[in-house]
């Protein structure tokens, strides 16, 4: 062994210390100085005491662009962003249609063959066309972006971008000029134009392509241009006559026929403005590359624009400041506002939009840190899902549902709501058993099988044991609070419910097993050959169909005497199956796109047969006098005549029974007390500028559950200390014992 | 050596095609064309028209394997298969189904990624090893008796405990450290600290249990009883002689895995929010997006391959009997 000399070896071990003293430091300091007070805080300290909201979200954005955006997962980022000629009042239910960008309701004026204007309560077959024409406000300013930014010249600052110029660009805050301009009617026209564009792919092109004259054949052009030339199509050299611009300030829309639920897409950005300069702007090349996209960046005159895209992490809305003066609503729900004022959602009356400067979305997959985040108050709102739901919420002895004591004591608030949505276990009408094939005879045996299976299956016992109760059993398919949905008595499905001691009552077993033993199928077996009646339920797993839900539904069903098989598949082998009609019973769902019962009831009408016409009535049900008072209805204004209509389309579809009515699910959210101005209702999706947060009160809040508890660190270190002792202790004595202590000890380590 | 590398690289041609067609084939037995189109239009009202359009724009119109239309070469080249993979081999992994371009995609989640896997592996390579070597040191006693009662039931946890238990205790109780997130640069450290302590801990277990027994093994050998009748202390014996001499089989366990950090870890990326590549798979396999999924499969497979070649290489550094040949 070779000793080195003391001077030698000193320098090194000086480096050495120094080196791990400021990497310690640096790391001990950084730590430090970045959680600050609050070692649990996720949020950067620069953002502390800032008039913020913090929410999360769990699905990554597929599509921000207007055109292509349909999931409720990008609605709550893009209709903040891009404003659609019309909203939802943000407090009155019934949900009601106002203004949003245009100035007033559009005038629509509707045509007959001979180009006749013909009354509003015009018998709808006679509507040969209706012309919508929308008045937008002057003087709207788009939000700050570079592709309204203009040189000295006048002409746009960043158009025919080089691989140089484009170099290190990344997100749309990388362009250091930004410029704005006013809202034109133009804008609307280029985007109702994208809808045709070929490499958009637009969820709703075919439905609005049946109504506006000319967007099919604008397809056609476009799809041959984009043949030719694979860059950017400028769609300002194309014309669509359906769609015409009037004056600055105002367009028109014609509609062949009448389609009075037209009104309800002019409230979604399906029908917003989208500047041609964004559109020029974001095709120019090298732009997709670096994700710099209007389906990634989308550009608004909404209270709040996109300036931080990390769909992976983090997505940040910051107010936009050319938004436009835009006030609180004052009216509410109930008489006056009776309801909304008692629950405090008219204290800010009057007061400017948006009150929140900047909100921040984090990327949360799984729901417990969620929910623990949310307990911390790192995030401002929660829903409540079934693993927290008995931590959140308790049932009162009379069914009814409030805040657990724990909620309370944080001053937490529960808001509900009924979503305008059904799930709905499907008979397919193609099928021989449950549809009942060819014959009258038949089709009635099977009318009466599918009562009897809708009587024994109890969708109370359903949404209490699988929902903790967040769902209202369905009477028919029009979700409560949606016009043509009766309340009550009058309301209740007496084909499966009577009416006793002033509330519904299911009909008992008896009654299924007396329908069952008509349909030909007595004690669940055939009349004729003694063969037993086997149900199958097609099902993905994790859907409705799951395995203790198969269970229970196999419990329900040996009640009749029925056996029933699950026939699981995956998500794509179940649509195939349902699109070629060789499922039998499914379970499936609808969200309403806007609250009006066409919506709702086109699901059951013949044309839009899944199997034939590759539609969305899974059901494959059809029948002349519903299809009949459906294409009268849905051109129906509200009103008795409507609602009476509805009344028997809805007495066809329980009698007939092809749906077994499932439930509308129940929406729980939960808020912390600082956060006001919310209010459930899955209509409205431009909630944010509504929303206000007490700063003051949500730092005090956090301060006092996030206080660091410093003792753990001490017992741990303790206990290793306890563990390493005595190691130490055993090492020592070994090194020091000599062959013969060891031998006299007589062991060895 | 260099003959023995060049032509390890291309026996790794043929695997990778290999393992691009299973890929293809398993994706494709699962997912048709059409099922990606209504996952990407929407499934509330995709009609057949859309769905069409979509298949073509993106290429998916063409048959998957053969093109009986085509002629030539033309029945091989104008298929799905030919179109989305051949590029692959040049690493342009191009555009996911929702038009973003995948590359870009996995640089910017390469580094989350590496920044939760390099301290954890790094941490919990030392932390098993030197665990597993004082087991070794303390073997017959009741230290390793107790250690390795301990290693047993802390690999019968299920990870997800772990992540679950200790969410709760360190941040939620203790609030020590934030829950879950992501922060870029020196501030990435605070949420970092758990999901590193969760993964060492979670998986200090099974890797001492499994470096004790290799270390074992080596200490019976006679070298090891040379160096105590030279007179070393045990301590320079075990970290020494007996963990170099024990080399080949860690770093058979070792080097493999490295290149394969870079694909992230599933659970922890998921329950901490990290923004990383595992987490990106997993968006592909839900979103049934073909291109991300074929291409990070494929990345997959070439860091396995390149970690199986670098694992060749450590024996001829650690062994000098070993000559690549």
């Amino acid at each position: 062994m070779r000793f080195l000399p003391f001077h030698a070896s000193r320098p090194r071990l000086r480096i050495a210390q120094r080196v791990r003293s400021a990497f310690l430091t640096v790391v001990v300091g950084s730590l430090l100085a970045a959680c600050g007070p609050l070692w649990n805080d996720p949020y950067p300290a620069a953002e502390r005491g800032q008039n913020i909201l913090y929410t999360a979200f769990t699905e990554r954005p597929k599509h921000l662009d207007p055109v292509q955006s349909y999931s409720e997962d990008e609605a709550t980022f893009l209709y903040q962003i891009v404003e659609p000629p019309l909203q939802y009042h943000y407090l009155k239910r019934p949900y009601v249609l106002e203004p949003g960008v245009a100035a007033a309701m559009p005038r629509v004026r509707r045509y007959d063959a001979a180009g006749k204007e013909l009354p509003v309560n015009a018998d709808a077959a006679k509507v040969a066309k209706s012309v919508y024409e929308i008045r937008i406000r002057p003087g709207i300013l788009y939000q700050p972006h570079p592709a309204f930014a203009v040189g000295e010249d006048g002409s746009p600052r960043y158009l025919a971008l080089s691989a140089e110029d484009l170099r290190g660009v990344r997100g749309i805050g990388d362009f250091p000029e930004t410029g704005a301009r006013e809202l034109e009617a133009a804008d609307f026209v280029h985007q109702i134009k994208r809808l045709a564009h070929p490499r958009l792919h637009s969820p709703i092109f075919e439905l609005i392509a049946e109504y506006l004259s000319g967007l099919k054949s604008l397809q056609a052009e476009l799809a041959a241009e984009a043949k030719r030339n694979p860059g950017w199509i400028d769609l300002t050299r194309f014309a669509l006559p359906g769609v015409e611009v009037v004056d600055r300030y105002t367009y028109r829309i014609t509609l062949e026929g009448a389609y009075p639920q037209f009104l309800f897409w002019l409230s979604m950005p399906f029908f917003g403005p989208v500047p041609p300069e964004a559109d020029r702007f974001f095709g120019q090349p090298g732009m997709t590359e670096r994700n710099l996209t209007l389906d990634w960046w989308p550009v608004g005159t909404g209270p709040y624009m996109l300036v931080e895209n990390n769909p992976n992490a983090r997505m940040v809305l910051a107010r936009n400041p050319n938004y436009r003066a835009d006030t609180y609503p004052c009216e509410g729900e109930g008489e006056n506002g009776a309801i909304d004022r008692e629950a405090g959602l008219l204290a800010d009356c009057g007061k400017p939009m948006p009150f929140i400067d900047k909100v921040v979305f984090s990327r949360e997959r799984e729901g417990i840190p969620y929910w623990n985040k949310f307990l911390q108050g790192y995030y401002d709102a929660s829903g409540v899902s079934s693993d927290n739901f008995d931590q959140a919420v308790t049932m009162t002895s009379q069914g009814e549902v409030t805040l657990s004591d724990d909620m309370e004591a944080r001053g937490i608030r529960l808001l509900t709501s009924v979503s305008p949505s059904i799930y709905y276990l499907g008979f397919n009408m193609l099928d021989a058993v449950v549809g009942g094939g060819e014959t009258k005879e038949g089709r009635e045996r099977a009318r009466k099988l599918r009562q009897a299976v809708a009587i024994a299956l109890d969708m109370e016992e359903f949404v209490s044991i699988f929902l903790n109760g967040r769902g209202v059993p369905a009477m028919s398919p029009i979700p409560p609070g949606m016009f043509g949905a009766r309340e009550g008595e009058a309301g209740i499905n007496s084909v499966i419910y009577e009416w006793r001691n002033g509330q519904p009552q299911r009909r008992g077993l008896e009654e299924a097993r007396r329908l069952l033993a008509e349909a030909g199928w007595p004690g669940g077996r055939n009349a004729k050959t003694g063969e037993p009646l086997i149900l199958n339920l097609d099902t993905t797993p994790g859907g409705l169909g799951d395995k203790s839900r198969s269970d229970w539904l196999a419990k329900q069903f040996r009640e009749l005497g029925v056996q029933f098989v699950v026939r699981p598949t995956d998500f794509n082998r179940f649509q195939d199956k349902v699109r070629q009609g060789s499922a039998q019973l499914f379970f499936f769902g609808w969200n309403a796109d806007y609250p009006d019962p066409e919506n709702m009831l086109f699901l059951l009408y013949g044309p839009q047969g899944k199997v034939k016409f590759q539609g969305q009535n899974a059901s494959n049900y059809e029948n002349p006098e519903y299809d009949a008072l459906f294409e009268r209805m849905k051109a129906m204004p509200d009103g008795p005549e409507r609602q009476r209509t509805i009344d028997r389309m809805v007495a066809i579809l329980r009698y007939d029974a092809p749906w077994l009515f499932g439930f509308h699910p129940k929406s729980y959210s939960l808020q912390h007390g600082w956060v006001h101005n919310r209010k459930p209702g899955s209509m409205v999706r431009n909630t944010l500028k509504y929303q206000r947060v007490d700063v003051a009160r949500r730092e005090a809040a956090r301060a006092d559950w996030n206080r660091p508890m410093l003792w753990p660190l001490v017992v741990v270190a303790l206990l290793l200390a306890a563990v390493i002792a005595p190691a130490l202790l055993h090492w020592r004595r070994h090194e020091r014992a000599t062959a013969a202590g060891c031998t006299a000890q007589g062991g060895r380590p | 050596m260099f003959a023995y590398l060049v032509r390890r690289v291309l026996y790794a041609i043929p695997i990778l095609i290999g393992v691009n067609m299973l890929t293809f084939v398993l994706f494709f037995v699962v997912n048709s064309p059409d099922d990606m189109a209504r996952m990407q239009i929407g499934i509330k009202r995709a009609t057949p028209e859309a769905i069409e359009r979509w298949k073509v724009e993106r290429g998916y119109d063409k048959p998957l394997f053969f093109n009986d239309a085509a002629s030539g070469t033309g029945r091989l080249t104008d298929t799905i298969f030919f179109d989305k993979s051949l590029r692959m081999f040049a690493f342009d992994f191009g555009r996911a189904d929702d038009g973003r371009d995948i590359a870009q995609e996995i640089r910017d989640r390469m580094a989350p990624s590496l920044a939760i896997a390099l301290p954890t592996f790094a941490l919990g390579l030392f932390a098993a090893v030197s665990l597993a070597l004082l087991l070794v040191f303390f073997r017959a006693t009741y230290l390793d008796f107790w250690g390795v009662v301990g290693c047993v039931a802390m690999m019968s946890i299920s990870s997800l405990f772990y992540i679950i238990g200790g969410q709760w205790l360190v941040s939620k109780l203790w609030a020590l450290v934030p829950i879950s997130g992501y922060a870029a640069g020196i501030d990435a450290a605070r949420f970092l600290v758990l999901p590193v302590l969760i993964g060492v801990v979670a998986g200090i277990g099974s890797s001492t249990r499994w470096y004790r027994t290799i270390f074992l093994e080596e200490i019976s050998k006679d070298y090891v009883r040379t160096a105590r009748a030279k007179g070393l202390s045990e301590l320079r014996v075990l970290f020494r002689h007996v963990l170099k001499n024990a080399m080949i089989p860690i770093l058979t366990g070792v080097v493999v895995v490295i290149p394969l950090l870079f694909m992230g870890s599933l659970l922890m990326e998921s329950f901490f929010a990290i923004p990383g590549l595992g987490s990106y798979t997993i968006d592909a396999i839900n979103a049934q997006d073909f291109a991300v999924v074929r291409a990070m499969v494929f990345i997959g497979s070439v860091l396995y391959i390149v970690g199986l070649i670098l694992t060749d290489i450590s024996y001829t550094l650690v062994d000098p009997r070993v000559r690549l040949e």
